[in-house]
């Protein structure tokens, strides 16, 4: 599963770069881009990080599952943590309310293609990133104060409201990259490389 | 009486200087007393002429902070998100560090650069971390380009700025490390295609970035037109990738990160991405081909007669090849000429002297960059991309309406959908 996504991921924008130039190749034109060093040149400043250094600040998490941590949450808790940090800014539900201004974005709606507004449901093409994004930004005014459980709480709590998950699920680090969000399927990689054609 | 009236009107519009201030309140406390035991009125006179002849009083020394002329007020326009540049008040391409626009996803942070780290890790051979004095060891580059929000495009009615339209855009000469030469001293694993870069902003703002890129011209900059990066650009470190959409040119930088494949972030799925018929484009990197013409522009006014146009032409993919402009609603084009160095993903001013004959017209600009790409219309990009096209990587061509008693107007565009 993971070595598939790696490469579905990879493949098709690779291809865009393929041509990637040696370090040393000095494109025409782009001359003054060259610093002093007249080759690789090894400067020995800086210093090697240790791995604890690595670990307190390495928080991303990949669509494969690379980086999701240990422990688990469930639709209920996530509930009860979405009402207690949450709701103030996306409002009791997390839908739209028409007429409404929340100062933060609707979370929950239709997962239909075109339905907006653009919700997890219809515009987030994968289930990391809401573990990602929550764990690291969330809530807005005291970010990165959740625990690891209480963030798999929310996504799950939040996939159960954009009906792309059953209400007993549990979520870990095995079976969050497993899930398929319905909006996946209308991402497309930008392939315009620089030409007349507008596009 | 007159020498009060005067010096009230100067106060209330802010518009004096140290030096009149004090040569007002001399005046004032004087002229009374010459007026009415004097008698002087010959005398008055030449007083009251002497507070606007800067020649006839010496002016004040020298300072440490230098500071605009309080006759000019050029302001960003801030909204609760970002703020915009006032294109229609600068007269070349650097845009003036306090004026360069803003965006951010939770505020500016307060970092003390002598804390300040960058790590490096991921599929490298020797995760390291670099100090902003190690970065500033490092050989250095200086580079003129622009940084434009993949979200700058407004319209709607006619009451618009340049600032309005477009004033998420902005340039600066910009120093520091070529990311080359950083990662030539992490070692770089031949797996790697991609590299995360972070910030350390409350929004811990990521992107994913092509390796190919920090080959290509990607620095790590620590000054913005030669002194330190202002904090709403990033202080001490910013992340520049010419070009590339201004989202990914990520600010307050802590980490960069060597992967195989994208993280698929937040800000480059469910932001920054639009719909081209009944698909979702992602990863749309570089800027397209822009151009807008800056004077004359809504509100200015202009009269019968020579008017020379200018503006600002980029392009995210290159350098400016040419800039048309046309004074006939569009019938007809004429090359502008453009102003020396043209430099590649940057800000290139144009001009274009136009002799107007005082008749009702429109007058808009169109560029074309080194890949041969012609600036489009707002109804070609509707036809191309589908009529739900979202405010993301939006560069029509921008008309102004000029009116027959020399009034300028945005012209918001409208389409069809075919």
């Amino acid at each position: 599963m993971k070595r598939r996504i790696t490469w579905v991921l990879v493949f098709p924008v690779s291809l865009l770069f393929f041509s990637v130039s040696s370090r040393f190749e000095v494109l025409d034109g782009q001359k003054s881009l060259t610093d002093t060093a007249k080759k690789a040149v090894k400067f020995g400043f800086g210093r090697t990080a240790t791995p604890k250094e690595i670990a307190s600040w390495d928080i991303d998490v990949r669509p494969d599952g690379k980086g999701l941590p240990a422990g688990k949450g469930d639709v209920k808790t996530g509930r009860i943590i979405y009402t207690t940090k949450c709701a103030v800014c996306h409002g009791a539900n997390g839908t739209e309310t028409p007429g409404v201004k929340l100062p933060g974005a609707a979370l929950v709606g239709d997962t239909l293609a075109k339905a907006r507004p653009k919700t997890i449901g219809n515009y987030w093409p994968y289930a990391t990133t809401l573990f990602d994004y929550i764990r690291r930004s969330m809530p807005y005014n005291l970010p990165g104060s959740l625990t690891d459980n209480e963030v798999y709480g929310l996504t799950a709590y939040l996939l159960n409201a954009n009906k792309i998950i059953k209400a007993d699920v549990v979520l870990d680090a095995q079976n969050l990259p497993q899930i398929v969000m319905p909006a996946r399927k209308l991402f497309i990689m930008d392939d315009r490389k620089g030409a007349p054609e507008i596009k | 009486m007159k020498a009060n009236r005067k010096n009230n009107r100067k106060v209330v519009t802010g518009k004096i200087s140290r030096r009149t201030l004090i040569s007002g309140l001399i005046a004032a406390a004087v002229l009374p007393v010459n007026a009415l035991f004097a008698g002087d009125l010959e005398k008055n006179e030449r007083l009251l002429h002497d507070l606007d002849d800067p020649t006839k009083s010496p002016g004040p020394g020298p300072s440490p902070l230098g500071k605009r002329s309080g006759f000019e007020k050029p302001v960003r326009k801030p909204s609760d998100i970002s703020s915009r540049t006032p294109l229609q008040d600068l007269h070349s391409t650097i845009t003036p560090a306090d004026l360069h626009f803003e965006r951010h996803h939770a505020g500016i942070p307060t970092i003390d650069p002598s804390k300040h780290e960058l790590l490096i890790h991921g599929l490298v051979n020797r995760p390291m971390k670099f100090s902003l004095a190690d970065l500033k060891r490092f050989p250095a580059i200086t580079r003129t380009c622009f940084i434009e929000c993949a979200g700058n495009f407004r319209t709607g009615k006619e009451e618009m700025t340049p600032q309005d339209v477009l004033g998420l855009t902005s340039q600066s000469e910009w120093t520091g490390v070529m990311l080359s030469t950083l990662f030539n001293e992490v070692g770089i694993d031949a797996k790697a295609q991609w590299f995360l870069a972070e910030g350390s902003d409350a929004a811990v703002m990521t992107r994913t970035i092509p390796l190919s890129k920090a080959w290509d011209d990607a620095m790590i900059v620590y000054a913005q037109n030669g002194e330190a990066i202002r904090p709403e650009q990033g202080y001490p470190i910013r992340l520049l990738l010419p070009g590339f959409e201004g989202n990914m040119n990520i600010k307050w930088l802590r980490r960069i990160e060597l992967s195989e494949a994208p993280y698929m972030t937040r800000e480059e799925t469910s932001k920054y991405t639009y719909p081209v018929k009944d698909k979702i484009r992602m990863f749309s990197f570089e800027m397209d081909a822009r151009s807008i013409i800056t004077f004359p522009s809504y509100p200015q006014k202009v009269s019968k007669g020579y008017v020379e146009i200018r503006g600002i032409a980029w392009s995210g993919r290159g350098k400016v090849e040419k800039v048309e402009v046309s004074t006939d609603n569009g019938k007809t084009w004429q090359l502008a000429n453009l102003q020396e160095p043209v430099l590649s993903k940057a800000h290139t001013y144009f001009r274009y002297l136009w002799n107007w004959n005082g008749n009702e017209t429109e007058i808009l600009s169109r560029v074309t960059d080194e890949t041969g790409y012609l600036q489009p219309t707002l109804q070609q990009l509707v036809e191309a991309r589908g009529p739900n096209i979202g405010g993301y990587h939006m560069n029509p061509i921008t008309a102004w309406k000029v009116k027959a008693d020399g009034s300028v107007w945005f012209k918001p565009e409208k389409y069809t959908d075919k």
